[in-house]
């Protein structure tokens, strides 16, 4: 700011120096504006989106009322919808994504971050940032070709099924994961691992006690949004998950997801009563993802509290 | 510089003076690959008029359709009394080709056709018949050797006209499918797993031993994909081929009602494959823009006379010379 005052000081001639000085300090009134409507225009978006959600599921909402969350039917042709088997799709699919991602993920960040040298560190890392950019149809053929065989060779009764869909999830947010940790982690001030290593602490304790703890929301973040991704991937998932809305006995069977149902029926749905529990599984994906990041918000606070203790 | 804007301006005038006149239209995606191809011949014919084709689906172009922001139409089933009677815009329906659906499968073991009874085929789709040496499978097979393994039932996880076509194919032939599943776009599906697009079923069946799935006749035939003959309603074991689609639609014209709304599945006949279907343009009954009405009126014409040479090439089948006559007729109906 100093420095773009200084210049227009110095400007040899303006024609009005008085109106474009103070039209400048407005400036500071523009830019509040601008930036506070682009601010808005998000809030705006994601209320239209909630209330447009909202409106237009009406007539299944009023139909069903809360037993579409617990129902297990879905039968287009009879007008009878219930979203039990999808949520659990979703829930389940993501949930065990994470779990095989996230300790792939963060060791992986480790390596790169801390302990590689720097040519492989910035090597891989490159290699992974192009996995993000990897279409998810590409990790969907993937896994009918390849990891479908191999699942029934592990006793999937179809191959495709729950797990086929969460090992997918999981190759494919790995790259956030990775990408995102490492940059916390790099951001750490040399200063705390210099500190902890003076105190006589191993490279590893540094790491492990002083670093990963320090990087500790940046990771967080990157977990969150690993989860996000997991939880609306459509494309990828509809082509794995066997698209059969059940809630299996075992992990290997088929199921379904909320968004992969949407996809997959949302053209060609005819009856309006359809359509509407199509909008309002919309709404729940929208309320399951509202209910995860406030869990997980409440993860950080208590961390952060047990943090402060210590 | 300056002489730039009035070069573009001149442009933009005499651009609008030789407007053309753009149709848009929206539907189904199974058309798509011969409406595409009907839209820029006859563009070619007459440069003065441009049909835009959106394939987003038949449930889409109903909805948008009865809103009046397309000019026309298309699906692969005919709309219901209640949708007409919602519909703001009431539509006319015209039959352009045929499709049909063929049964695809992979049984390592067996390497030629099998034959298949619509018993066999709901019998396996409710999950009733679960291993392929069952006896309604064998009996229609007694030459093929057919191994004691678990069927494994492919259909299609996204809303389809095929889905629609299938499903009321099994709902005629079928009391327990009608009563327990019914016909549309989606349905509750008593067994098997689901895959996206004809790609998918055929990819799924393609990999996985001892699966059965349903297909549309065109994508079967482009990726030499093994499939049934079917008993049709004559008792006859029908290949599906172009000529035998065409022999369902001619068997069902006998009895065809005077909004085209009519289902071919198990039609009459020695020769008809029984898993047979129209597929409708929804043109609307009143047209507002002359130019848009005599627009659509000739390219109706165009497509009911040389437009159906073009069909077979690109697998589907033509109409029967009695629909296209009574086609010719209604269209005297669009005002």
């Amino acid at each position: 700011m100093g420095s773009r005052v200084a210049t227009i000081e110095h400007l040899p001639r303006a024609k009005t120096p008085r109106t474009f000085f103070r039209r400048l300090r407005a400036g500071d009134h523009i830019a509040w504006a601008i930036t506070a409507l682009a601010a808005a225009a998000v809030l705006a978006i994601t209320l239209l989106l909630v209330w447009e959600l909202y409106s237009s599921s009406a007539l299944a909402r009023t139909k069903f009322g809360w037993s579409f969350l617990i129902g297990r039917t879905w039968d287009p042709v009879a007008g009878e919808f219930g979203a039990l088997p999808f949520l659990y799709g979703t829930v389940v699919t993501s949930a065990l994504a994470l779990a095989m991602a996230v300790p792939l993920g963060v060791g992986a960040a480790i390596f790169l971050a801390e302990l590689a040298p720097p040519r492989i560190s910035d090597g891989l890392t490159f290699i992974v940032e192009l996995l993000a950019a990897v279409p998810s149809v590409i990790y969907g053929l993937l896994g009918i070709f390849v990891l479908a065989p191999l699942m029934r060779r592990a006793g999937a009764p179809y191959g495709v099924g729950i797990m086929t869909a969460a090992v997918v999830l999981a190759i494919m947010i790995l790259p956030f994961i990775v990408s995102i940790s490492r940059e916390a982690l790099l951001s750490v001030p040399r200063e705390q691992r210099e500190a902890a290593l003076a105190l006589g602490a191993t490279r590893w304790e540094a790491t492990w006690q002083v670093v990963v703890p320090y990087a500790r929301l940046g990771i967080f973040g990157s977990v969150f949004l690993a989860l996000a991704r997991a939880l609306g991937e459509t494309m990828a998932v509809t082509m794995v998950i066997g698209n059969t809305p059940q809630i299996g006995a075992s992990l290997l069977e088929p199921g379904y997801s909320i968004a992969a149902v949407i996809a997959n029926e949302f053209t060609e749905a005819v009856e309006d009563l359809h359509l509407s529990a199509l909008i309002e599984l919309g709404l729940v994906l929208f309320g399951l993802t509202l209910v995860l990041n406030a869990l997980a918000r409440l993860l950080i606070v208590m961390t952060k509290r047990k943090g402060a203790e210590q | 510089m300056k002489t730039f804007p009035h070069a573009l301006w001149a442009f933009v005038v005499s651009t609008s003076v030789a407007a053309q006149t753009l149709i848009n239209g929206t539907g189904a995606t199974f058309p798509y690959p011969i409406y595409s191809r009907w839209f820029s011949e006859y563009n070619k014919l007459h440069p003065e008029i441009r049909i835009n084709y959106q394939p987003i689906g038949s449930g889409g172009a109903i909805r948008q359709l009865a809103f009046g922001t397309v000019d026309f139409g298309a699906s692969d089933q005919p709309m219901t009394d209640a949708q007409l009677a919602k519909a703001r815009i009431k539509p006319l329906h015209f039959p352009a080709v045929l499709g049909a659906i063929v049964v695809t499968y992979n049984v390592p073991e067996v390497k030629g056709e099998l034959k298949l009874t619509p018993e066999a085929l709901a019998g396996m789709f409710l999950g009733k018949i679960r291993k392929w040496n069952d006896p309604e499978i064998a009996r229609a097979n007694p030459e093929t050797k057919l191994p004691a393994a678990d069927i494994v039932v492919v259909h299609r996880s996204d809303g389809s006209g095929t889905t629609y076509v299938w499903t009321d194919y099994l709902a005629k032939t079928n009391a327990e499918w009608k009563s327990r599943v019914g016909s549309g776009t989606a349905v509750n599906w008593p067994t098997g797993l689901g895959a996206k697009g004809n790609d998918g079923v055929a990819g799924l069946v393609k990999q996985t031993p001892y699966s059965i799935g349903y297909v549309e006749l065109t994508y079967a035939i482009q990726n030499k994909m093994p499939y049934a003959r079917v008993r049709n309603a004559a008792g006859e074991f029908v290949r599906p081929e172009l000529a035998t689609v065409t022999a369902a639609a001619a068997g069902a014209a006998a009895n065809m009602p005077d909004d085209f709304r009519v289902s071919i599945t198990n039609a009459p006949g020695k020769q008809a494959y029984p898993i047979s279907s129209f597929t409708w343009l929804l043109i609307p009954e009143r047209i507002q823009d002359p130019a848009k009405r005599k627009a659509l009126i000739d390219f109706l014409r165009w497509m009911l006379g040389p437009g159906q040479k073009m069909a077979e090439p690109l697998s589907y089948a033509p109409l029967p010379a009695p629909v296209v006559a009574k086609e010719l007729k209604a269209i005297s109906r669009i005002q």
